[in-house]
């Protein structure tokens, strides 16, 4: 019976889409701001995100793994508490921080395959000494090159340069914080003492601004060696060492598994930052909030939109339906012409997108921020398309299957 | 399908409109109408011609009683096989001529054989245009039917009704816009389709005279059939 197949379907669906050019593009329109508020809004937050993400890992590593420096306990230590121990130290003395042998570890941790960058680390309190003037603070020793791998100092440096650390055995990092109140300039000389009484002449090879004012207040980075010789060490002497791993998302994860590794105390960066975490967690689900509602709204006036496209057709459906089309061929031309609709106006969305992210991307807000952190995530351009057609095909199929329903005579009746 | 000559059987038929309140639109309705039968149905305006042509063409199917078409049930039929009985063996006229606006009168014309898809394109173009010239339209053939007046979109609505050579052809007064010369075009038209097609015409009408000329007429009061 049926010899031949002439596609009729999709050829009413194209005269339906043709003739009406003005109709189809203002649908196509709706379409458009829809895609493009939803990826635009997404990027907004998601680059502000990530932005306040890089700002707290400016001085953070994702996993830190040190000596716990606990108090020295009871020698013997009763189960009972209702016994009294006759047997006690007398004087609690704090335990070396010092983590032993650190060189196989770091070995041991750059091996696995998670982690993507490993640096050791000696810290301790110092003064920044300028004449009179004294300020207290942290002086970080660091080999310099493994530290500007993982943490991107090279970026925050305002004045000097930061390979000059290495070629220059008693050199300096400075905060600019510091370097503001004790009156320093690049290549100044300043001394730093530590607790245990050692000076230290230092010369100012670069200052930084991470933009974090309690950072830029206290922090200093010099070389490893001088760091241990403050703090009275042998070069084998270790308080800390940093460690990134690929997803800084999964750091509590790997928690257990390198203490396991070590032996020592492992920190990830949500500790060491609890309201930094907290805040950070917070904006990520006023993020999420905010995206579903803005994806809402947009399929609501994406499908509202192509909804009243196909109202305004229910009487061809009826007609159609009247000279023999079944209701499988109805919802086939309007799932087409949505689709068609949804395509024309998702490739105008990303455009638009498109241009909305750079125009706002450039838009200078100063600061340590510089311009405005928004950027063009890929992710979110794939997000909105499979959005879009998802959308504009409910958005014909919905409409089309109820009319294809109903009896052509009570579709006229209406 | 079948060999019996009746093609299409209605039995007991009843119908309710609900709105504005419940009323019964046709009652009991029964009769039996006979291939290659050329019939005329009338009756008083709001008796029921048009509520009950839309049940025999399947395009209602709200309704107690039962209805056969060509050896088929109609009654208990799924809505996508009376699609295709529709477009394969039915061809309506409405009323009001319901067009597709936007296609031009051949495109109107082919879309039911299209559908169908028992011939080429070429065939269904040949076709559409003949049976558009038969009844004088050969002019209006591209033309948009939004801009064709009443009496030529009714003519074109015809020859869509005409194109897959329907076992049936419904249609609800047909020559309503029609002047005399057109009416009695389509009536020699649907003469000719009975007599020597055996294909059956059931026509709502006013005109006493069309009524007159046909085999059988139907009459129609108040929802039931008086003769
Ligand atoms: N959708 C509807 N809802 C309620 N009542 C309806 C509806 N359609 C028709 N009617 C009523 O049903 C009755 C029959 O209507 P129908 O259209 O079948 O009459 P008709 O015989 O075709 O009249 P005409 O010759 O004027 O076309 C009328 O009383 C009409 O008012
Ligand atoms: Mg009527």
């Amino acid at each position: 019976m049926r010899n031949y197949k002439h596609n009729i379907d999709s050829e009413i669906a194209y005269t339906h889409l043709f003739s009406k050019k003005k109709q189809t593009l203002v649908a196509a329109l709706g379409v458009t701001v829809g895609i493009a508020i939803f990826i635009f809004m997404n990027s907004l937050m998601n680059g502000f995100e990530v932005a306040s993400v890089e700002s707290l890992f400016k001085s953070t590593p994702h996993l830190r793994i040190y000596k716990n420096d606990a108090l020295s306990k009871s020698l013997v230590s009763s189960a009972d508490s209702n016994k009294i121990n006759l047997i006690s130290n007398p004087k609690i003395t704090s335990e070396s921080k010092k983590i032993i042998n650190p060189t196989s570890l770091l070995k041991i941790l750059k091996n696995e395959s998670e982690v993507t960058g490993v640096t050791p680390n000696v810290s301790g309190n110092v003064f920044y000494k300028n004449g009179d003037s004294e300020v207290s603070g942290r002086a970080s020793g660091v080999i310099i090159d493994e530290q500007n791998a993982m943490f991107n100092l090279q970026s925050y440096i305002v004045d000097g340069n930061i390979s000059h650390l290495s070629g220059y055995q008693n050199g300096i990092i400075m905060g600019v914080g510091i370097a503001e109140k004790l009156n320093l300039k690049i290549n100044d000389n300043v001394t730093v003492a530590s607790a245990l009484g050692v000076n230290k002449l230092m010369k100012i090879v670069a200052l930084l601004q991470t933009g974090n004012t309690a950072v830029d207040k206290t922090l200093s980075y010099i070389n490893l060696p001088v760091a241990q010789q403050l703090q009275k060490q042998s070069p084998s002497y270790i308080t800390d060492i940093y460690v990134n791993i690929k997803d800084f998302e999964k750091a509590k994860a790997y928690i257990s598994k390198y203490k396991h590794l070590t032996g020592y105390d492992v920190e990830d960066w949500e500790t060491a930052n609890a309201a930094a975490a907290a805040a950070n967690k917070m904006r990520k689900m006023m993020a999420m909030a905010i995206s579903m509602s803005i994806m809402l709204v947009a399929a609501f006036g994406i499908y509202n939109i192509l909804n009243m496209t196909i109202m305004e057709k229910l009487n061809d459906i009826a007609i159609l339906k009247a000279i023999g089309f079944s209701g499988r061929d109805i919802v086939k031309i309007f799932v087409m012409e949505a689709i068609i609709i949804g395509i024309i106006g998702i490739v105008f969305g990303l455009i638009l997108a498109f241009i909305l992210i750079n125009l706002m991307g450039n838009m200078w807000v100063g600061g340590d921020i510089g311009f405005f952190p928004i950027r063009v995530f890929p992710k979110y351009f794939g997000v909105g398309v499979i959005f879009g057609l998802v959308v504009t095909f409910f958005a014909g199929y919905i409409p089309a299957r109820k009319a294809a329903l109903l009896d052509p005579i009570s579709i006229f009746r209406k | 399908m079948s060999n019996s000559n009746i093609i299409l059987s209605a039995k007991g038929i009843g119908k309710y409109f609900y709105e504005p309140e419940k009323f019964k639109v046709l009652t009991d309705i029964s009769f039996d109408i006979n291939r290659g039968e050329f019939v005329t149905m009338v009756g008083k305006s709001g008796s029921g011609k048009s509520t009950l042509l839309y049940l025999l063409s399947t395009m209602d199917t709200d309704y107690e009683g039962t209805l056969e078409f060509d050896g088929e049930n109609l009654t208990k039929q799924k809505k996508e096989r009376l699609a295709e009985i529709r477009n394969e063996k039915i061809g309506f006229v409405f009323q009001f001529h319901y067009l597709l606006p936007e296609f031009s009168s051949m495109k109107n014309v082919m879309i039911p054989a299209l559908k169908l898809g028992k011939y080429s394109r070429e065939e269904i173009e040949d076709k559409a245009y003949k049976t558009l010239g038969m009844l004088g339209l050969q002019d209006q053939a591209l033309k948009n039917t939004s801009k064709l007046s009443g009496g030529q979109q009714q003519r074109v609505a015809i020859a869509r009704a005409l194109i897959n050579d329907p076992k049936i052809i419904m249609g609800d007064e047909p020559t309503g816009n029609l002047d005399s010369k057109n009416t009695s075009i389509v009536f020699d038209i649907f003469k000719q389709l009975t007599s020597e097609f055996n294909q059956t015409v059931v026509a709502v009408t006013h005109d006493n005279d069309f009524a007159k000329a046909s085999d059988r007429i139907i009459e129609m009061a108040d929802g039931r059939i008086i003769t």
